[in-house]
């Protein structure tokens, strides 16, 4: 059993919320056949290719799977940076 | 009729699809509706003797596909439940002995006689599970809450879209009550939202289970356990009516505590 404190600062992860959380990540890598390994590498020649277009931050980037029923859908989320204004005269 | 034929798999082995296979027909013949169920775990057959059928066979499902017999010599009727019929499977060959197509063509030879074929897959995504989907024009999952069965079952679920099989239905077994309130055994709605198919029914841990295929009489033939109407409820929704599903994560009252004291594994 855990300790009041543990619940009330939520140190206490119940297992069945633990399953949850590494089932969903376990099921999407079984559903699409994409390591983390790769999403990184997929992340990093998107970055490449759209700053050859238009300037981003690659720290901003976010590149997240979600799930919508059975279907996986990747959602990339890239920031573009403000374009720099021409000084006027 | 014309037989609908269904078929209970699940990846992973020991989950209950056997069990389950065996108390969804009876629970079906109980209804009156004309069953029969056919073993496709080649090699290592078991509905029988969860069925209470295991000193009655004659030929099994390859001594059909062979030739050795007629298909109405392998069935055995259930005395008890006359309407229920068992094809069993043939437990010195391994799973080559039968082909996708013998299935199709078996339960095709079936289907006027009868209102449901009921198809037990074995484990496994081979050639036992591709015989057991290939005559189904509907497939029942059966999983456990534990993160190995419902990975498999996530597993098995993709792999009957693939093969047009699809979507699957859900039943979720061995559900225990006192883990899930507090926090230890995923809930019914967890499950879902990660498989994201339709549920057919929630069947709570019951001990009674095991003592009824001990006895090899199915437990939905017992009218008072919680199992045993989980069961009759799934039968019901395969025959087409709306029944609602059992509240297996609400808190028990005095009277419940008190009688699961007197009676464990039974309410």
């Amino acid at each position: 059993m855990s300790s009041l404190w543990d619940r009330i600062t939520g140190r206490d992860r119940r297992s069945a919320s633990q399953a949850k959380e590494r089932l969903k990540l376990v099921l999407i890598h079984d559903r699409t056949d994409l390591s983390p390994a790769t999403m990184q590498s997929l992340k990093d020649d998107l970055i490449t290719v759209i700053s050859r277009h238009v300037s981003i931050d690659p720290e901003a980037v976010r590149i997240e799977m979600s799930q919508e029923g059975r279907e996986q859908r990747l959602i990339a989320d890239i920031p573009i940076r403000p374009a720099q204004r021409r000084r006027a005269g | 009729m014309e037989a609908k034929v269904i078929t209970i798999t699940s990846g992973k082995g020991g989950v209950g699809k056997t069990t389950a296979t065996a108390n969804i027909a009876a629970a079906l013949a109980t209804d009156g509706k004309r069953v029969v169920c056919i073993d496709a775990d080649i090699g290592l057959r078991n509905l029988d003797v969860v069925l209470g059928l295991e000193n009655r066979i004659v030929y099994d499902l390859v001594d059909v596909v062979e030739g050795r017999c007629r298909l109405r010599q392998a069935m055995i009727r259930d005395k008890r439940l006359p309407e229920l019929f068992l094809i069993p499977a043939a437990q010195t060959r391994d799973k080559s002995a039968v082909t996708p197509s013998d299935m199709v063509r078996l339960c095709d030879e079936l289907r006027p006689d009868f209102d449901y074929i009921l198809v037990d897959s074995p484990a496994g995504i081979e050639r036992g599970f591709r015989n057991a989907i290939a005559p189904a024009d509907i497939v029942i999952v059966i999983t456990n809450p534990e993160v190995s069965a419902v990975r498999d079952a996530d597993r098995i679920i993709g792999m009957i879209e693939a093969e047009e099989k699809g979507p699957a239905r859900l039943i979720i077994n061995r559900i225990k009550p006192e883990m899930v309130r507090r926090g230890d055994m995923l809930a019914t709605n967890d499950v879902l939202e990660l498989l994201a198919i339709e549920l057919i029914g929630i069947i709570p841990d019951d001990e009674n289970v095991v003592m009824s295929t001990n006895r090899g009489l199915p437990i939905s033939m017992d009218g008072k356990s919680k199992a045993g109407q989980a069961f009759r409820n799934i039968a019901c929704r395969i025959n087409g009516e709306q029944v609602p599903f059992m509240d297996l994560e609400k808190r028990d009252g005095f009277f419940g505590k008190l009688s699961r004291m007197i009676r464990p594994g039974g309410a």
